[in-house]
């Protein structure tokens, strides 16, 4: 599998760690519930999917990285962090 | 020493100047330079090539190509012994040695094959019905008996002496297979500028245009392919693959492929690999991998001497041997009769064609009917006999039998198109009626097939769509092909009915050779009802074999198709996997193996520990000085102990320089801090260090370590060695993900320093002297406090910090600098008894001190399990802050740490034994912890242990039994305070 790293180019996946789902957002504040659903609770879909990869061996990083979980097509990828104003 | 009595008298690509000698099963043959060993055999009269998996069966050659199921051997001897080796496919080398498989006591007896006799306990799921019950017989009966009478080639359990690399290559275009279609391919994208990969499994390119005497452009075939390789290898963008096999299609334009570097050597050179594993990205990728022939299920269709057409006419053609001396042509296609052609064309008597349609052109039959050929059309083979075969019984389109003598029977069933490589990815085959074939259906984005493997069979055709790929191809890539006239290339006739069997099938019918799999073995599995392909296929193995059903699987699943009443398109195919071909192992390992089997990491005063005794252990991928022996210790326990003493009596250097090393930077890194550690970081003055512990976002401990503010907005965070990696990940995650808008910058700085603690009453005298600039006092420098320095011109930082709870320092250096600082310490340090220490007397002064490590921070502990509760801060938020509230979590029967010593005051406590109380029976209900760190003190003198242990923080002067139920003999132990050593840690402040 290849990975489009907006930094680095095409590369190989063995250069990156999957974390998973890109959606679950760390909730603020003290909501037990919310804090136990971020830390366990995950979609499955069949079809898009935006997960977070780490460029581990190379620019170090994070990517949302959208994929077709029927057929591994990978649609792109996106820093994580959000662009900066210069 | 025999001549060569079936080698034609010309003809073929092979270098009759030069005679090449081999053994096969001790007997001593000639060949010449460009033979196989198949045709080399064939060509000195040997018919007999090994014997079948579950029969026993004689079998003999069926194929001349990779997808051989007969005639497989073990190649080479001793270490290099290789099983299971298609003998279609080994290049004759000067020397070559090869034994047959399978046969007991020889391969012309093989009084193994009584179990031809017992052929109705072998039938179809034999496996599942016969040896169900009782289920003890399975494992001291059965499958003995069955793995010693079925069964192949045996490995030979040496090393193998031999080595393999993996390469990588990129391009815009991958062209599988150099016959016609991939040739052309390759020129049309090679001309136009592509960076071209070709790869072909054979030496010579050419692919079918090597096995037929129809040329094109008016050169021979063989000619013509040469001549487009030389072109193709004077490109500079071209890379010609050959002997490579392109074995799997994976995601994103990701290939497998497997050279066979140095297998046509008698031994690679010195320093060649036997083979390399590419792993090829292209863009674009044409499959040209032609099409393998397909046999007619009939009875005795597996006797030496049946043959596939296409193969007989190769070995005519390509390597000029006569398979036989008496030939009859079996055929449901055109293109069994321009093998009919070939054998006329070499000289060996052709006795009959039978057709098994009812009408044949005259184009086709009346040069065969001219010398006398007797042709059946409508014709069936009721049963080929003799072992090797001696004859034919046929019958015609009348009714009428006819019975042929013949040593050689050339069976032409139709084409397979070699599709597997556009099925990896799930996409399935279609069926086309018309040309009686599987072709790609809908194929994976960015892979086309060409020529006979999209179902052309004309070489007029397979050119022209070799062209078209190319040119497909280039135009998705923005580029364009200016293609000059193609070669001239007649279109040979190649109708063809779908047949799958022929005559009563009663007796031994195959349908896949290797694994013995028969006509009857499907009307079988299909009367008690697997009647999909997935489930024939594992029900009866079918397809199964190392050949992965190319040769049988399209017949198998005519006749279930036949059997069930459905058309073949309604049946479908099974999905193909990779590797299309048998791959070794080593070749997957490549250099990964023994000591290089990961990369080793050493640290900068490696050699220095080497030479003065150390024995190093493995933390990960790094090489750690686990004690130092001296020349009369004679035991571990004695370095150890030794190590011990000395530090804590005097002064002892460890290299500490595995450990994770981040600096980060920034006006927001103290924010993080507190976001990443339970206690508080933002408040930490400019030189001094805090030691931390993390917890994983679900509330469990995941790290723990110290961090230096080196200055306002540059910090220093030290990890375990084995969280090194994952401590970085966490920090870019935090930094990046979660909170982007805190301004911190990180990098991991672990291979930059070298880092030694300096531990022990002596170690300020040390570092005084040592480092005489410096002040060092407790004034200067007190408990957790840091500076930076200059040693030798270089950047250094000196902390106060502990582990083994002594008076101790952690002297950082440049990486390179780290062996000439630990020449100097011992230079000076001689005079204060300095010694080194290594990972188990540090471990040992930590359990002593009652410091968690990675035995206790084992991914189930909170902090408050660990006595480290009260360090969590109440007025910040931090990772796991919530989770770790969950009621389970701050359960108080929770497990925590202890420590244990025990009650005789002599016996050692075990790592991983079982708490139990006094009394209560060793039964899971009973259990309240366990032991996590042992070791024995020599400090105190007796063993010591720290434990996790339910309540535990309550139970200190408890007495508990410690339970090993795997080592045997139970402890009593004492519970106490996990900090056995200097409780109040008036050493490392003073």
């Amino acid at each position: 599998m290849r990975i489009p790293c907006p930094f680095c180019g095409s590369r190989d996946s063995r250069e990156f760690v999957s974390r998973g789902d890109a959606a679950p957002v760390r909730p603020a504040g003290d909501d037990a519930e919310a804090m136990f659903d971020y830390v366990y609770l995950r979609d499955n879909p069949a079809g898009l999917f935006e997960e977070l990869w780490y460029h581990a061996q190379g620019c170090r990083n994070w990517l949302r990285v959208e994929r077709n979980t029927r057929d591994h097509t990978i649609v792109g990828a996106r820093l994580a962090r959000p662009e900066r104003a210069a | 020493m025999t001549g060569q009595p079936f080698r034609l008298p010309h003809g073929g690509l092979i270098d009759r100047l030069h005679t090449l000698s081999f053994r096969f099963d001790g007997k001593a043959y000639l060949g010449h330079p460009g033979d196989t060993l198949a045709s080399a055999l064939l060509a000195n009269g040997v018919r007999l090539f090994g014997r079948s998996f579950k029969y026993h069966r004689p079998r003999g050659v069926l194929t001349a190509g990779s997808e051989e199921p007969n005639a497989l051997v073990t190649l080479r001897s001793g270490a290099r012994a290789e099983p299971n080796t298609r003998a279609t496919t080994i290049e004759l080398f000067d020397g070559l040695e090869a034994t047959s498989q399978n046969r007991w006591p020889s391969l012309g007896l093989d009084l193994m094959a009584i179990n031809q006799v017992f052929a109705p306990l072998f039938v179809a799921g034999f496996y599942y019905k016969t040896f169900m019950w009782p289920a003890k017989a399975w494992e001291k009966l059965y499958e003995p008996v069955i793995r010693r009478a079925a069964g192949l080639g045996a490995v030979s359990g040496l090393e193998d002496p031999d080595h393999y690399e993996h390469d990588h290559a990129f391009c815009d275009l991958l062209v599988v297979g150099a016959g016609p279609a991939g040739l052309v391919a390759a020129l049309d994208a090679g001309r136009a500028g592509l960076r071209v990969v070709l790869a072909d499994e054979n030496p010579l390119a050419g692919g079918h245009l090597l096995s037929e005497r129809a040329g094109l452009g008016g050169l021979g075939g063989a000619q013509w392919a040469a001549m487009a390789m030389a072109e193709l290898a004077a490109m500079p963008h071209v890379r010609l693959l050959m002997r490579t096999t392109v074995f799997g299609r994976f995601d994103d334009g990701e290939h497998g492929a497997i050279e066979q570097v140095a297998d046509h050597l008698p031994v690679p050179r010195p320093g060649q690999p036997r083979q390399r594993l590419w792993k090829i990205v292209a863009r674009r990728a044409i499959l040209a991998t032609g099409a393998t022939e397909r046999p007619i299920v009939f009875d005795g269709n597996d006797r030496p001497g049946v043959m596939l057409a296409s193969a007989v006419s190769t070995y005519c053609l390509r390597y000029g041997v006569a398979p036989g001396r008496r030939a009859v042509v079996f055929t449901a296609t055109d293109s069994g009769w321009t093998t009919a052609h070939d054998l006329l064309a070499a000289g060996i008597t052709l006795v009959a064609v039978i057709d098994t349609r009812s009408v044949v052109t005259d184009a086709l039959a009346a040069p065969v009917r001219a010398v006398g050929v007797q042709v059946l059309t409508g014709g069936q083979i009721i049963a080929a006999k003799g072992s090797p075969l001696t004859s034919i019984e046929a019958r015609d389109g009348t009714g009428r039998t006819h019975r042929f003598a013949a040593d050689l029977l050339a069976v032409a069933g139709g084409w397979n198109p070699q599709i597997a490589l556009a099925a990896h990815l799930g996409h399935k085959p279609a069926w086309r009626a018309d040309i009686a074939a599987y072709v790609p259906g809908d194929t994976p984005p960015g892979l086309d097939a060409a020529g006979a493997a999209e179902g052309r069979f004309g070489l007029g055709d397979i050119l022209a769509s070799g062209r078209r790929a190319a040119i497909d191809a280039a135009q998705t890539l923005g580029r364009t092909i200016n293609p000059s006239p193609l070669p001239h290339a007649e279109n040979t006739p190649h109708a063809v009915s779908a047949v799958w069997a022929s005559g009563p099938c009663k007796a031994k019918a195959f349908v896949d050779f290797q694994h013995d799999v028969t006509a009857s073995d499907i009307t079988l599995a299909v009367r008690e009802g697997f009647t999909s392909v997935e489930h024939l296929k594992r029900y009866t193995t079918l397809g199964m074999a190392t050949d992965q059903g190319r040769v049988g699987q399209v017949n198998g699943h005519g006749l279930l198709a036949a059997a069930t009443g459905r058309a073949l398109a309604e049946t479908g195919t099974i999905r193909a996997r990779p590797p299309v071909v048998p791959v070794a192992i080593g070749a997957f390992g490549g250099h990964h193996r023994g000591r290089h089997f990961r990369p080793e990491r050493r640290t900068a005063s490696h050699d220095w520990a080497a030479a003065h005794g150390t024995v190093f252990v493995d933390a990960g991928q790094w090489k750690r000085a686990q004690w130092f022996s001296l020349p009369h210790e004679t035991d571990w326990r004695q370095s150890v102990d030794r190590e011990v003493s000395a530090t804590r009596g005097g002064v002892g250097l460890c290299d500490v320089s595995t450990l994770g090393k981040i600096e980060l930077a920034g006006p927001d890194v103290g924010t993080l801090l507190d976001r990443l550690y339970i206690n508080m970081f933002s408040t930490l003055p400019v030189g001094k260090a805090r030691y931390g512990v993390m917890l994983r976002e679900d509330g469990l401990v995941f790290d723990d370590g110290t961090v230096t503010r080196i200055a306002d907005d540059r910090w220093f965070m030290t990890t375990t060695t084995a969280n090194a990696a994952p401590v970085m990940r966490h920090i870019d995650f935090a930094r990046q993900v979660l909170w982007p808008d805190l301004d911190v910058a990180a990098v991991s700085v672990t291979e930059q320093w070298a880092t030694y603690a300096i531990a022990g009453p002596r170690s300020r005298d040390l570092l005084t002297a040592a480092l005489p600039d410096l002040d060092v006092s407790n004034a200067a420098l007190p408990y957790m406090g840091a500076t930076t320095l200059r040693w030798r011109g270089h950047a250094a930082r000196l902390y106060r910090l502990s582990f083994s709870g002594e008076l101790a320092y952690e002297l950082s250096v440049p990486a390179r600098l780290g062996a000439a600082l630990v020449e100097h310490l011992f230079a000076v340090g001689a005079a204060f008894g300095l010694i080194a220490y290594g990972t188990e007397a540090l471990g040992v002064m930590r359990i002593e001190k009652g410091h968690p490590a990675g035995n206790e921070l084992n991914g189930w502990t909170t902090a408050t399990d660990l006595g480290m509760g009260r360090m969590a801060s109440t007025k910040k938020d931090y990772i796991g802050r919530i989770m770790a509230a969950r009621p389970a979590l701050v359960d108080p029967a929770r497990p925590r740490l202890v420590g244990l010593r025990p009650v005789d005051g002599a016996s050692a406590i075990r790592a991983g034994g079982h708490l139990l109380r006094p009394g209560a029976a060793p039964v899971a209900a009973n259990d309240e912890g366990f032991v996590t760190s042992a070791c024995f003190s020599p400090t105190l003198g007796h063993p010591i242990a720290l434990a996790l242990l339910a309540h535990g923080a309550q139970r200190h002067g408890e007495e508990v039994v410690v339970h090993d139920p795997v080592r045997g003999a139970d402890v009593r132990a004492l519970v106490c305070d996990p900090v056995f050593h200097d409780p109040a840690g008036e050493k490392l402040r003073g």
